[in-house]
């Protein structure tokens, strides 16, 4: 549902436009201009923004808020948090697209509309719900603090919430694509005498590839950027549980906008990469 | 004809025994689900914050819950309705035209979905107050944006512009050209024919946007909460409002304003499920 559109799509043929079914040039020109003034408005002029206020101070200002101790464990923390929840989902992705598609069972589009739910949670109830459960409060708040476990307002619970909005990108990914394969493949594989792991590394992980890494990338693009669900369960503890995008949130507070900014333009990097990659590897799939 | 379904019909039976795994994968997936969503959202049906249901009604009918519902439900009405019909524009652009730059253009339009919402939220704010680019523009109009409700419309119009994109943009590509080479024929002008035979088609996956788009502008938090200025029953969005109630360890309070936020949430989602079989349905 709500978070991603699938790379995969049907594929686009090209239109054979005879003059009756097109507009006059000057209509088109005009739609084409106004279109290219929305998109201009809306999504590149806040990228423009984000790179003049963080250099409006001066290239001094700049990297000394990216070398910035808090701004480089701030840094490594959302790092760090990619780097665990990433290759849970992943795992995840493959287990249940391999469980939704290759067998007939039933209550399967329910698993599937399960298996989305996260996208249709508000970010904040994300995070809520851990407090409710690891919270001093929560159910086994008294057991935890008995041990003197921290999970929220603590690394382990900025990785849960992480761990919930991104849990549905790699499997949507991959289901729909995996359901269009078919099985017939993998079944020719065991007839010949393949193993489960043969089966999947040799026939089934080659077809889903360039899906299963865009699913990641934009599992690794929300992971690395989430802020609601984050910002509830972290504490907000300056070095300690800040990610990059709580870090932006700090400075902002603190009317360091130029260093709130310089921030947020590594963040910048992170969604230009993966528009990059992610463009890239829909051609790929179209060819 | 009828041999090729008996075979397919042996072949699906067969495929329940023929590939090994099932018990592994499905196993993974059900415990994993439950660790990850399932458990920790039913936390918010069994909590033990001592939320009983006079409390919850207490809750959900207190004035500034209810503004925080209007204020976050108006928005995100008003956004995705913009974006609608911006969405239905870029997508005719984009599939019906060449012109230079146009895969850059494509790619810029899932730029929402891949720049963390905080970056978007400072960014729209720097761009929208009184001494930004536009604002600047605006105040001498009279016109406030930043700290107002039509800030909040802008950065949720932001963040939910590709999903009318994405959606609109399959199902243009597919569609037949010779009926409105047909209806061109029997003498429609061109934007006789674009009402009457490409917008009907265009209105399932429309739909489906706009729906999106509304869904994740009512939870949305990164992008608003900057640009809002949070005044309470004025610009304060209902997600922000759990914030608060959390920050003030009122537990219970969070926990039956995000039961009422999670049930329209999957009201939505029942309604976005349904239109995507209708669209899948009439795209056929």
């Amino acid at each position: 549902m709500a978070g991603t559109v699938p790379l995969y799509a049907p594929q686009s043929r090209k239109s054979v436009s005879s003059p009756a079914t097109q507009e006059s040039a000057v209509v088109k020109w005009l739609l084409i201009a106004a279109a290219g003034l929305v998109l201009f408005w809306l999504i590149v002029l806040p990228l423009i923004v984000v790179l003049t206020e963080s250099l409006k101070k001066g290239v001094d200002v700049y990297l000394a808020a990216l070398t910035d101790p808090d701004a480089r464990s701030a840094l490594r923390l959302t790092l760090l948090v990619a780097l665990i929840t990433v290759p849970l989902n992943t795992i995840f992705g493959i287990a249940a697209a391999w469980a939704v598609t290759k067998f007939r069972f039933r209550g399967k589009g329910f698993l599937i509309t399960l298996i989305d739910l996260p996208f249709a949670v508000s970010p904040v109830i994300g995070g809520l719900i851990f407090i409710l459960v690891f919270g001093a409060h929560g159910w086994f708040g008294p057991w935890l603090s008995a041990h003197d476990i921290k999970i929220v307002f603590a690394i382990p619970g900025i990785i849960l919430a992480t761990l919930f909005v991104t849990f549905p990108f790699v499997a949507r990914e991959l289901i729909p694509l995996m359901e269009d394969q078919g099985t017939q493949e993998e079944e020719a594989a065991i007839t010949l005498g393949a193993k489960g792991w043969q089966i999947f590394l040799r026939v089934t992980l080659p077809n889903i590839k360039w899906g299963l890494l865009y699913g990641i990338i934009l599992c690794n693009a929300r992971a690395m950027g989430e802020f609601g669900a984050v910002s509830v369960v972290s504490g907000h503890i300056r070095g300690e549980t800040n990610t990059l995008p709580l870090h932006v949130e700090i400075l902002y507070n603190e009317y360091q906008f130029s260093a709130s900014f310089a921030v947020a333009s590594l963040l910048l990097l992170l969604a230009l990469v993966t528009m990059i990659l992610k463009s890239w590897l829909s051609r790929k799939n179209a060819h | 004809m009828s041999v090729t379904a008996t075979t397919t019909a042996v072949a699906s039976t067969a495929r329940r025994k023929v590939l090994p795994g099932f018990g592994l994968t499905m196993g993974y997936t059900v415990l994993y689900l439950s660790l990850v969503v399932l458990l920790p959202l039913s936390a918010l049906l069994f909590n033990s914050t001592g939320l009983s249901w006079a409390k919850f009604w207490d809750v959900a009918t207190d004035a500034r819950v209810l503004a925080s519902y209007r204020v976050s439900l108006s928005t995100a009405a008003a956004a995705a309705l913009a974006d609608a019909f911006l969405g239905l524009l870029l997508a005719w652009v984009l599939v019906r035209y060449e012109f230079p730059g146009k895969r850059l253009f494509d790619a810029l339009i899932d730029l929402p979905f891949a720049l963390p919402t905080a970056v978007a939220g400072v960014s729209l704010t720097a761009l929208y107050a009184n001494k930004g680019w536009i604002g600047s523009w605006l105040e001498p109009l009279g016109l406030k944006v930043a700290f107002t409700p039509i800030g909040i419309t802008l950065a949720l119009m932001f963040i939910g512009i590709p999903f009318v994109v994405r959606t609109v943009q399959p199902v243009l590509e597919e569609l037949d050209r010779d009926m409105e080479e047909a209806s061109a024929t029997l003498g429609a002008g061109r934007w006789r024919t674009f009402r009457k035979i490409v917008l009907p088609e265009l209105f399932p996956p429309l739909l489906t946007g706009f729906s999106l788009a509304f869904a994740r502008g009512i939870g949305e938090f990164g992008s608003v909460v900057f640009i809002s200025g949070n005044m309470p029953m004025r610009t304060e969005i209902a997600p922000l409002l759990i914030m608060s109630k959390l920050e003030q360890f009122d537990y219970a309070g969070a926990t039956a304003v995000a039961l009422l936020l999670l049930l329209i949430s999957f009201l939505m989602l029942l309604v976005i499920n349904t239109l995507q079989r209708w669209v899948r349905k009439t795209s056929r």
